[in-house]
């Protein structure tokens, strides 16, 4: 049932609704009460992030390579639409737009994720990182972007951010995997120019250079 | 297929934080409303436009609807939890490792990422003619195109086809079932508690749906009881490639056995049909038999009796036959003698 305080709030209430027939809804229709009430909930925080946003909000903050970002984004809007055509991050590649190749790969929290299948309004108040976040500041590469150069790993390389993404990812989960368990843990992504032995020597030894790195 | 590069047909996005404000919305919407849960089977469904819902109801931020509990009698499993959260949770690992198999063998890493187990058990099957949009017996029309004598069935079913020929492509459907698991349902009169092979329907019962959820309803939860915790488990799954690719068939079981002689047994398989299937007669006839090559080769054929295959899916038979011998006497047995 409504939340007795939810009508507390309803200085936010289109004018369209009239005091009177409002009233008159909750009393004939048990799924008044609901409906107003979550209307009226859109001004509390919605996925533990305090926003004031309404059901038809658009504008919303992103967390992304840790910097806030504002962005206008479409509900059916994907991640990785948002990233390369709202935020110009076009290091995120779009290959199949199916969940199957891998080539969009990104971090949210930590976590690979196929931004192609996340809905952007999905992930506010998470932390996204891409390709162009991994390196430092200062143009230090990433230990796996390093790896990957040092072994030359790619032909075109379309696929790359991706599979960097992935391994990534995969690393703080496992940071000292065989060469089977590599592999295993980037099966998810797909390379056309089928590089694959390659791409897995230079992504062991991204893993190597993150390990030394953590050390020192 | 036709790929269309562009974005999604326009939904309102609805984020509830609960399972009331869920179902609140589910109801105020009626057929308009979408479930959204990890959305792997759903995207597919919204970026060819073949589903245009007017509303898409996100359970992602439902935090009741996640994780893994202990419960007097077993584990209880959000339906939101994802599948690799399932598949690397030490206790499903070291008591119910049969689901965890299932659950590291589905798809890819980011699609266990981000695939709920109750995503995975309620998604719809894969059968390209009716998720092309054509309008076949399950899409609400009047044929079966994959039931033709050109249609492309070789993965389709092989019993209890009933007009339509699609299967389920769940792969931990068959290790709950084996496990014996009871799904939570939270409908509009309530809470309703229901067996796991019965949470799946074939045709013969709605040609429309792979589940008895109704508009409205929603899983919340999958219990598993200790019945069969730390029991002998087999789980295999045959597919095209190793990664990503839905199931052709699956197999799981549970075992209990003493001097080697089968106790208790449950048995399922996947890819065989529109529903996965306990093999209960299987089961009846192995009870008490030793665990042998005989006692397997005996249950593979008693398993795939009655089936019928269509144009390019017979291999489908001997799978089958071979799956369950395999569950039952292991792969070390395995060999036909014949």
């Amino acid at each position: 049932m409504a939340d007795k305080t939810d009508f507390n709030t309803s200085e936010g209430v289109p004018k369209a609704v009239s005091r009177r027939n409002f009233i008159k809804g909750v009393i004939t229709s048990g799924v008044a009460v609901s409906s107003a009430s979550y209307l009226f909930r859109a001004s509390t925080p919605l996925n533990g992030q305090q926003s004031a946003v309404g059901v038809g909000e658009r504008l919303i903050t992103l967390n992304v390579n840790g910097q806030q970002r504002r962005v206008d984004a479409m509900k059916q809007e994907t991640l990785a639409s948002t990233l390369r055509y709202k935020l110009g991050l076009t290091g995120t590649k779009l290959g199949c737009d199916r969940a199957e190749c891998g080539s969009c790969t990104v971090l949210i929290d930590d976590i690979p994720y196929y931004a192609c299948s996340v809905l952007t309004h999905t992930v506010r108040g998470r932390k996204v990182l891409t390709i162009e976040g991994l390196a430092n500041r200062d143009g230090t590469l990433h230990p796996v972007q390093q790896g990957v150069i040092d072994e030359q790993g790619f032909q075109c390389a379309f696929c790359m951010p991706g599979f960097i993404m992935a391994t990534v990812g995969f690393l703080k989960t496992k940071p000292n995997p065989t060469r089977q368990e590599l592999a295993q843990g980037i099966s998810g992504n797909l390379c056309r120019c089928q590089d694959y032995d390659k791409i897995l020597t230079s992504l062991m030894r991204g893993a190597e250079n993150l390990r030394r790195s953590n050390r020192g | 297929m036709a790929v269309i590069r562009d974005v999604m047909a326009a939904f309102e996005l609805y984020q509830p934080s609960s399972v009331a404000d869920a179902q609140k919305l589910l109801e105020q919407h009626g057929s308009d409303a979408w479930v959204l849960a990890g959305g792997l089977d759903s995207f597919d469904w919204l970026k060819d436009r073949i589903k245009k819902p007017k509303v898409v109801v996100d359970l992602s931020g439902i935090e009741e609807l996640r994780g893994v509990r202990t419960t007097t009698d077993g584990i209880e499993i959000g339906a939101m939890t994802t599948l690799t959260e399932v598949a690397n949770h030490p206790i499903i690992k070291q008591k119910y490792d049969l689901l965890a198999q299932a659950a590291e063998l589905v798809a890819s890493p980011q699609i266990r990422n981000q695939g709920t187990i109750g995503g995975n058990v309620s998604q719809d099957t894969r059968c390209w003619y009716y998720r092309g949009g054509w309008p076949c017996y399950r899409a609400g029309g009047n044929i079966c195109y994959a039931d033709t004598p050109e249609g492309r069935n070789r993965e389709h079913a092989i019993l209890h086809a009933e007009r339509c020929v699609a299967v389920n492509p769940s792969d931990t459907a068959p290790a709950l079932i084996a496990l014996d698991a009871k799904f939570v349902l939270r409908t509009r009169k309530g809470e309703r508690v229901v067996d796991a092979e019965d949470y799946f329907i074939g045709p013969d019962i709605d040609i429309t749906r792979l589940h008895i959820l109704q508009p409205g309803d929603l899983l919340t939860a999958i219990r598993i009881p200790s019945t069969w915790a730390g029991a002998q488990f087999y789980f295999e799954k045959i597919r095209d490639r190793n990664v990503w690719d839905f199931p052709l068939m699956n197999v799981a079981s549970a075992m209990v056995t003493s001097d080697d002689r089968i106790e208790r047994i449950r048995i399922a398989v996947n890819g065989a049909a529109a529903r996965p299937l306990r093999l209960k007669a299987v089961e009846d006839a192995v009870r008490g038999r030793p665990r042998n090559a005989a006692t397997g080769e005996m249950a593979g054929k008693l398993a795939v009796q009655g089936a019928v295959p269509l144009q390019f899916n017979a291999y489908k038979i001997p799978l089958m036959r071979n799956l369950v011998k395999r569950a039952i006497s292991g792969v070390q047995e395995a060999t036909w003698a014949s």
